[in-house]
């Protein structure tokens, strides 16, 4: 089978606010799509909302993820079916060393799967092979995690996590925002060897540059909680030229 | 109320039993602790630096007490086991209020060091224990006169001039007995001119089934340049009662740092009263509560500085699950003869269910202008978003809550000096949190 990701009419709150409302998205394994829109259209909110956030409801709709409903699993458990979400605004947690919270994440994967934990030495081997994927520095392999990094640092780490946990489904969002020119290449790089036949990846982002290095099949619009246009890879570059306007205009005039 | 009439009618029932199960020293403070009750009630709840913990309460069971020194039964061996890695030869077991030393602490002793009994040591250095005993410890308070008038023994450590104790000294403080008791102990730690010394206790029940309430005063007196350590473990269960009452006197230029850990516990109040009489002091005072179930943890700390270029800093930590119930009071009292003082308290707690409870008071008491002091205190929940982006990473929930939590300790046992009482007591830490119940015998390597 190759449909990896089936989102069917999903509805998501916050409160007694909707932010979603009604989402359809198909995602085949080996593509990459992209989802852009205005800011605060719901795209967070969206990838979020797969990863299971309790900060917000969902009041309709469902998520197959290879077979299986997405929506019925533990945050944790469907980190370990395989879903990966690169936060906007990853977490900074002091005390918690990246080692350990790596140990703890790679560990509760292969516990989830009737393994036992990874013998030290293959941890650290791993740690060091993922590390030069994104060319992530050692020093902050030590520290807490995400503590006192800088935006282009926490965005690295996230790719390193990704890299560690080799999900089958990766959600980007934003990764490419903080990103200096050289550090959006190298994380961008990272992401595109991760890439195999049999995964996909979710790219969130306003700009044309990352779809640069990382090609979309798929482009989607986001608009008030509805995606209203899909297309190839041609809508981001229309979109970078012409903005939201037109697409704004659009779908609030139907809406009239 | 009345609680402490039932032991003043038992002292009084019993003066020459009790008397003749100590020593001279310590007798001769009982009739001046008795006057000092005169009157007297155990504070309850709600007074003044009382708010949440009832001492009347706590003291209100018809306890026995064990006048007759019988050696109760008490698998000693088994305390033995806790051990901290290769410093375990100074260890010392004491049964409700008898010391038992091991025979390799009386053969590695040092030389101008005492690690024994109160009362032995009372009887066989009276002038150097009668200088000490009671120097620290206030009358004023009820519980610590109620001490002194039923203490029989205890644990005397002291220290002679210049000398520098290399190990932790260890002492296991365990309750031990069939039916419901109070043990009243004492503890006299002494570090003359120059002197540093170490100690870990750790404080454990054997009798988990039977309501039992310990009395304890330590007092603790630094001479001038001393460095004295101590981290206080208490692992017990929720039948358990525990009054600790610490006093602390601080000469010139003296280094005193401690550390108060409740692990496990039923219902425990810990007073700390530094005395920093004399200047250049440096006084660290570390304090960790990590509650579940019913537990119940009241800390309380008064810093007073009397002499001037002093520094103390404070800063206790709570984790409350549950519906335990944690307190905090804690106050820095600078004199106006203590110009040039640095003073810092922080109070740092973190709710992780809707049925744990936290209350805090700290205070500033400044009567001189050269100051610099601050305190803070702020109770809050675990970080949802934290706790989110661990889960997003395969990490459940519960493992993200402990691995949040022992974050959230690290800087208290960061407070402890000694590397392998600190060692020990995070990995103590992560074990409590992992949920397995604290014992002694898991404290092995
Ligand atoms: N925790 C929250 N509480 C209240 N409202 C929220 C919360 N999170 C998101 N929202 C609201 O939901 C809407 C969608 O937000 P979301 O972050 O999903 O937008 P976005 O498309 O990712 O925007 P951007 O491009 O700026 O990242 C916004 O109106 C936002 O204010
Ligand atoms: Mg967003």
């Amino acid at each position: 089978m190759n449909e990896l990701l089936k989102v069917t009419d999903l509805h998501a709150s916050i409160g007694d606010k909707e932010i979603l409302k009604g989402i359809n998205l198909t995602v085949n394994r080996g593509e990459v799509h992209a989802i852009m829109g205005p800011n605060g259209s719901g795209k967070s909110t969206l990838s979020a909302v797969l990863a299971g956030n309790p900060t917000f409801t969902v009041t309709g709709g469902s998520a197959t993820f290879h077979g299986i409903d997405l929506l019925d699993l533990a945050p944790e458990d469907r980190s370990h079916e395989g879903l990966f979400l690169s936060f906007q605004y990853p977490v900074e947690i002091p005390g918690v060393s990246m080692v350990n919270f790596m140990r703890a994440a790679v560990n509760a994967k292969r516990k989830y799967f009737n393994q036992p934990p990874m013998p030290a030495t293959e941890f650290l081997k791993l740690m060091r092979e993922k590390r030069a994927i994104v060319e992530l520095d050692n020093k902050l392999a030590s520290r807490s995690v995400n503590e006192g990094f800088s935006g282009g640092e926490k965005k690295r780490n996230e790719i390193f996590q990704m890299a560690v946990l080799e999900p089958c489904l990766s959600i980007l969002d934003e990764t490419d925002s903080g990103l200096d020119i050289d550090a959006l290449r190298v994380v961008a790089e990272g992401v595109n060897k991760l890439k195999t036949p049999d995964n996909a990846t979710i790219v969130i982002t306003h700009y044309q540059r990352l779809l640069d290095y990382i090609k979309p099949d798929v482009v989607h619009i986001l608009y008030k909680g509805r995606i209203v246009y899909t297309g190839g890879p041609e809508l981001a570059l229309e979109l970078e030229e012409k903005g939201y306007d037109w697409i704004k205009n659009q779908v609030d005039k139907e809406a009239e | 109320m009345g609680a402490l009439k039932q032991y003043i009618d038992l002292y009084m029932s019993q003066r020459e039993a009790i008397d003749a199960g100590s020593a001279d020293v310590m007798n001769t403070l009982r009739p001046v602790a008795l006057k000092a009750l005169e009157g007297r009630e155990l504070p309850d709840r709600g007074v003044e630096g009382f708010e949440k913990t009832s001492i009347d309460e706590m003291f209100a069971p018809d306890y026995g007490m064990n006048i007759g020194r019988l050696a109760l039964p008490c698998d000693v061996a088994a305390a033995f086991k806790c051990g901290v890695p290769n410093v375990s030869s100074l260890l010392a077991v004491v049964v409700n209020d008898r010391f038992v030393p091991t025979a390799t602490l009386l053969k590695n002793v040092p030389a101008g060091v005492r690690v024994m009994s109160l009362a032995d040591a009372a009887r066989q250095y009276p002038d150097e224990v009668a200088r000490h005993y009671g120097s620290a410890a206030s009358l004023e308070s009820a519980g610590t006169a109620l001490n002194t008038l039923l203490a029989q023994d205890g644990i005397y450590i002291h220290v002679d001039r210049n000398i520098k104790v290399e190990r932790p000294i260890q002492i296991v403080t365990l309750t031990s007995t069939p039916v419901p008791m109070l043990t009243t102990r004492r503890i006299l730690i002494v570090a003359e001119e120059g002197a540093s010394l170490s100690v870990l206790t750790c404080d454990h029940s054997m009798s988990r089934d039977t309501a039992a309430l310990t009395s304890q005063v330590v007092e603790i007196i630094a001479g001038e340049r001393s460095r004295i350590d101590l981290c206080d473990i208490e692992e017990t269960h929720d039948t358990q009662s525990r009054y600790n009452q610490t006093y602390v006197i601080q000469h010139a230029e003296s280094n005193v740092a401690i550390g108060g850990m409740t692990l496990q516990n039923g219902t425990t109040r810990n007073e700390y009263r530094v005395n920093i009489a004399g200047r250049g002091c440096e006084c660290h005072l570390g304090g960790m509560a990590i509650g579940s179930g019913h537990q119940h943890i009241d800390n309380s700390s008064d810093v007073k500085h009397c002499a001037p270029h002093s520094t103390s800093h404070q800063l206790f930590k709570y984790v409350l699950d549950d519906e335990s119930h944690g307190a905090f009071e804690g106050s820095i009292e600078v004199t106006p003869e203590a110009p040039f003082t640095e003073a810092y308290q922080s109070d740092r707690n973190i709710l992780a269910s809707r049925g744990a409870r936290m209350h805090t008071k700290p205070q500033l008491l400044i009567y001189n202008d050269d100051v610099k002091c601050s305190h803070g205190a702020t109770t809050g929940q675990l970080d949802d978003k934290a706790l989110f982006y661990m889960q997003s990473r395969g990490i459940p929930r519960d493992e993200a809550r402990m691995m949040l939590m022992q974050a959230f300790m690290a800087e208290v046992v960061d407070t402890v000096r000694v590397e392998a009482v600190r060692d020990r007591l995070r990995h103590l830490v992560e074990r409590r949190l992992a949920g397995y119940e604290a014992h002694c015998s898991d404290c092995k390597a």
